[in-house]
């Protein structure tokens, strides 16, 4: 592993990989159905090229390059081609439409971009008018864009042409260039997704990526014959980090998929030993294999549920190295390693995966513990792009589903009054671009990165997200009241599909729940109970025993942990209907409109606090076709059994 | 659209043709032709005649009557093999590929008239064989990711959904590297979604291979969309010849197809 003072930017990295293991390959992609290589030497190679024209384009220090396609190794190059030339690389997503580029093209004021092919430029030359900076577009795949005659545009390929004609007339510009950097400088400005306002622009230096990348490295031991497939986005800090960040840290390879449909495919070629995957994706790869199981023949069927058991019993202990396994089950384990969770690994793709992470979204305990019980060592990560993804980490054999880990070495994590997360380390944001306001905003006297998110520390030390600081209140008694993270746990829960907790300023806890129809349907048809839509399922006392048995489960879980034991759902209704973006209850992205459902259903709010078993309710609903009607029911209350913060490990 | 799409010459050049099965006619003194690059789209209603048309074109059926001139060479019937040979290739209205091979080894057959080893040799996997392949799977390649279909380039053809079996299809004429390509329905059943995609593989293969296209189709927007030129047949009869303007606006072929309830 290299001391921590060979490189202090990426370019000078990216050239002392080349100089120390020039024959390593760098970067692999496959194209046309063979992964083709590129070593480090060669990555060198084609970046200074590449910057090289860029420079004879006219390109200069302190301009930004805009960055738009999927992961493909000339994208990345470019990333080091504009820091060579103390340049900023500005990723942008690929899938965002081209009114949504607008902004950042106009804000980062944006005269050069390298795209991947011809949808991203269609998408720039509609932009054209109003991001009219735009004075060139160099693209990677030619294809369908030979009759394009719009003279901003270039073939990259023409483009690395010229970068070596210009490196022949100039020698030692690349050098002087990649000399002239420092690691304060911009490495990379990433945009903030926006979902509050505009989009702000996150500038990262070289030192902070590299505070960040060289921390992860360390802490999960990543060496240079690690491998990863790099399949998210670019324009994403986590991209940034692992596929980039690190990779120029460690000197690990990074490997391009052939497309987007074939990631899955690729994932089983390249075997990568370090992973990285939002949980949509960890539960799209459980659900493929549920399904195929299924098809599979009875003795395969019960061999796999026999072991599974085993797995769900003692796998997770096993991989932690806990003590108190009985030899009987190692055995077991070691067994259905050999017939069905080996294969599982590689059919998964992980059979090589030393570390794999989860980030972007609360992850199901279920989920979570199915692939750390298969021996897949699964990690949550929490950070956000001002904090290059890197404040907490979770220390192997130390792992919990409902917590983020420690903070992460040279990181200070504090707990503000209001329960914000506060957050200080090298691995920081410099400020937004062009935005003091904003930055004067996150970043207190003190040099702490307000997150935004609240959070606490439980016994072990380990640090728990519960919700968005905005969102959290508190109870009468003076305990802090999170409905996100009560909300959450419910609706890991198959049965159900939506939460709304309420408890601010109140006494105690009481929820709205919507079932899962489907799931729960599929649950009633099994046992042979009869309905006829959402209402009349949703009514049904076997319904409300199956939602007050998930409820109390929450519960028992929530007294487990002295913090949030006050915030146990007391009472509890199942909606008559389903909450609903074109009533307004949801946003578009799904998120419930607290402060509208709390209004729309006051009534059934002051029942849940009140003896009542039972109140009438009318509600207005939009149908799909614009027509609104009403629907009346009965809506029945529950109450659901609590539990003492000390007795909760028994009724778990 | 594309400007730099020059159509050139008539090279296909059908003139009289009829076509008989016992006592029914199927086709009856049909003259039509088709010109070097141009997208020419055959319509009519049901048992109009137009994938008997097709087949005629290619050698699967002798007309009674009539000459073919392909690339000037008049003859009074195709021979199948020939029709192959001078870089006709077609799809099928009925999906007719291997279902229990992949889709990479349906493709691959597209191939085998290029191949110069003899059954022996490729049986074998040697020498000459061994290389032909490889730069046969090149060529493959391309027209996979030509297609976008890198995803299912290993999965067997038979668990494949129609819209992907016909893309597969179209791919396995296409590596043929045809200079005439016949599409018999290639959007047939088809939802919206996978008959834009078709759409647009026809008109990408069109404009960057400069392949000339006859094809037959049903949906009167696709047809009207991505055609130069349209011969519409009824009961075995050409009814209406022109580009779509003049197809719109013939009144035989309103009354005979546009016209009615279909």
């Amino acid at each position: 592993m290299d001391g921590h003072n060979t490189g202090d930017t990426f370019p000078r990295l990216l050239l002392h990989h080349a100089a120390v293991r020039g024959d390593r390959p760098a970067m692999r992609e496959k194209d046309l159905g063979i992964w083709q290589t590129w070593t480090w030497a060669e990555v060198a190679a084609e970046v200074r090229a590449m910057a090289c024209g860029l420079a004879a384009q006219g390109f200069r220090r302190g301009m930004n390059l805009a960055i738009i396609g999927d992961n493909r190794p000339r994208l990345y190059w470019a990333f080091a081609a504009a820091q060579s030339l103390g340049g900023v690389p500005v990723p942008l997503y690929q899938d965002a439409i081209a009114q949504e580029m607008v902004f950042v093209l106009d804000n980062a004021e944006i005269e050069y971009a390298i795209v991947e092919d011809q949808e991203q430029v269609d998408k720039l030359l509609e932009t054209a008018g109003a991001a009219a900076r735009l004075s060139h577009i160099y693209f990677d795949d030619p294809r369908g864009l030979r009759n394009y005659s719009d003279s901003r545009l270039l073939a990259l390929d023409r483009l690395l042409e010229i970068g070596r004609e210009y490196d022949k007339a100039h020698p030692g510009f690349f050098e002087q260039s990649v000399a002239a950097g420092h690691t304060d400088d911009i490495s990379v400005m990433l945009y903030t997704s926006g979902t509050t306002g505009k989009p702000k622009g996150v500038c990262q230096t070289h030192a902070s990526l590299l505070v960040a990348a060289r921390g992860g490295r360390d802490f999960d031991k990543l060496v240079p014959e690690d491998e990863v497939l790099s399949y998210l986005p670019m324009a994403w800090v986590g991209d940034n980090l692992f596929s980039y960040g690190q990779a120029m840290a460690a000197g690990f390879t990074i490997n391009c998929p052939e497309s987007a449909d074939t990631v899955m495919i690729d994932l089983r070629e390249i075997g990568p030993t370090y992973y990285f995957a939002p949980p949509r994706v960890f539960e799209n790869l459980l659900t493929q294999v549920m399904i195929r199981m299924e098809d599979a023949s009875r003795i395969k069927q019960s061999m796999f549920h026999f072991f599974m058991d085993v797995a769900r019993r003692v796998g997770a202990d096993i991989l932690d190295g806990k003590p108190g396994v009985s030899v009987l089950d190692r055995l077991l384990y070691r067994i259905g390693d050999l017939v069905i969770y080996g294969p599982l690994r590689n059919v998964l793709g992980m059979s090589r995966v030393r570390v794999a992470y989860t980030a972007g979204a609360a992850i199901g305990p279920d989920l979570f513990r199915f692939y750390r019980s298969i021996g897949i060592n699964l990690k949550q990560l929490y950070g956000a792009t001002e904090t290059c993804a890197y404040v907490c980490l979770q220390l192997d054999g130390k792992i919990k589903f409902d917590s983020v880990g420690t903070p992460a070495p040279g990181v200070e994590v504090k707990i503000a009054d209001n329960g914000e997360v506060l957050v200080r380390s090298l691995a920081m944001l410099k400020g937004y671009y062009k935005r003091p306001d904003a930055t004067a905003e996150s970043i207190d006297a003190e040099g702490y990165f307000h997150t935004g998110d609240a959070g606490f520390f439980d016994q072990d030390g380990q640090l728990k997200i519960i919700d968005r600081a905005k969102d959290v209140g508190k109870l009468t008694s003076g305990s802090v009241f999170a409905p996100n993270y009560i909300e959450n746990k419910l609706k890991f829960f198959q049965y159900i599909k939506e939460a709304v907790a309420f408890g601010n300023h109140r006494d105690k806890v009481c929820a709205f729940v919507n079932i899962d129809l489907g799931a729960v349907g599929n649950w009633a048809e099994r046992r042979g109970i009869a309905y006829s839509g959402y209402t009349d399922l949703a009514a049904k006392p076997e319904v409300y025993e199956l939602v007050k048995g998930c409820v109390e489960e929450v519960n028992a879980e929530l007294a487990r942990d002295p913090m949030v034991a006050d915030s146990q759902v007391h009472r509890f209704l199942i909606l008559h209907k389903e909450l609903d973006p074109d009533d307004d209850e949801l946003t578009r992205t799904r998120k419930v409109r607290r402060g509208f459902v709390g209004e729309k259903y006051g009534v059934l709010i002051d029942a849940l606090y009140s003896d009542k078993t039972s109140q009438h309710i009318e509600t207005d609903v939009k149908f799909e076709d614009g027509r609104s009607g009403k629907i009346s029911a009965d809506v029945r209350i529950a109450d659901a059994r609590t539990f003492a913060a000390g007795d909760a490990r028994k009724a778990a | 659209m594309s400007a730099a799409r020059n159509i050139g010459e008539v090279i296909l050049d059908l003139n009289n043709i009829s076509l008989s099965f016992g006592g029914v006619k199927a086709l009856t003194d049909i003259s039509f032709d088709v010109r070097e690059h141009e997208i020419r789209a055959i319509i009519g209603p049901n048992g109009a005649g137009k994938s008997s048309m097709l087949n005629v074109i290619n050698g699967v059926y002798r007309p009674q009557q009539g000459t073919i001139a392909f690339h000037g060479e008049v003859r009074r019937d195709m021979d199948t093999y020939q029709a192959a040979r001078n870089g006709i290739a077609r799809t099928f209205q009925n999906i007719a590929l291997f279902k229990g091979m992949s889709v990479l080894d349906n493709i691959m057959t597209g191939r085998n008239l290029m191949m110069k080893s003899n059954f022996l040799e490729q049986a074998i996997y040697v020498g000459r064989a061994r290389r032909e392949e490889i730069a046969h799977r090149q060529k493959v390649e391309q027209i996979i990711d030509f297609l976008e279909i890198q995803h299912i380039r290993k999965t067997p053809v038979g668990r494949l959904p129609y819209g992907l079996q016909k893309r597969v299809e179209l791919a396995r004429a296409l590596a043929a590297e045809p200079k005439l390509l016949l599409l018999d329905e290639p959007m047939a059943g088809m939802n919206v979604e996978e008959k834009q995609d078709m759409c647009r593989f026809v008109l990408d293969t069109n404009d960057q291979f400069g392949t000339t296209i006859v094809l037959i189709e049903h949906d009167m927007g696709v047809v009207m969309d991505i055609s130069d030129r349209v011969v519409v047949l009824d009961y075995g009869r050409k009814i209406g010849d022109g580009n779509p303007d003049e197809i719109r606006a013939n009144p035989d072929v309103i009354s005979a197809y546009l016209g009615q309830a279909h």
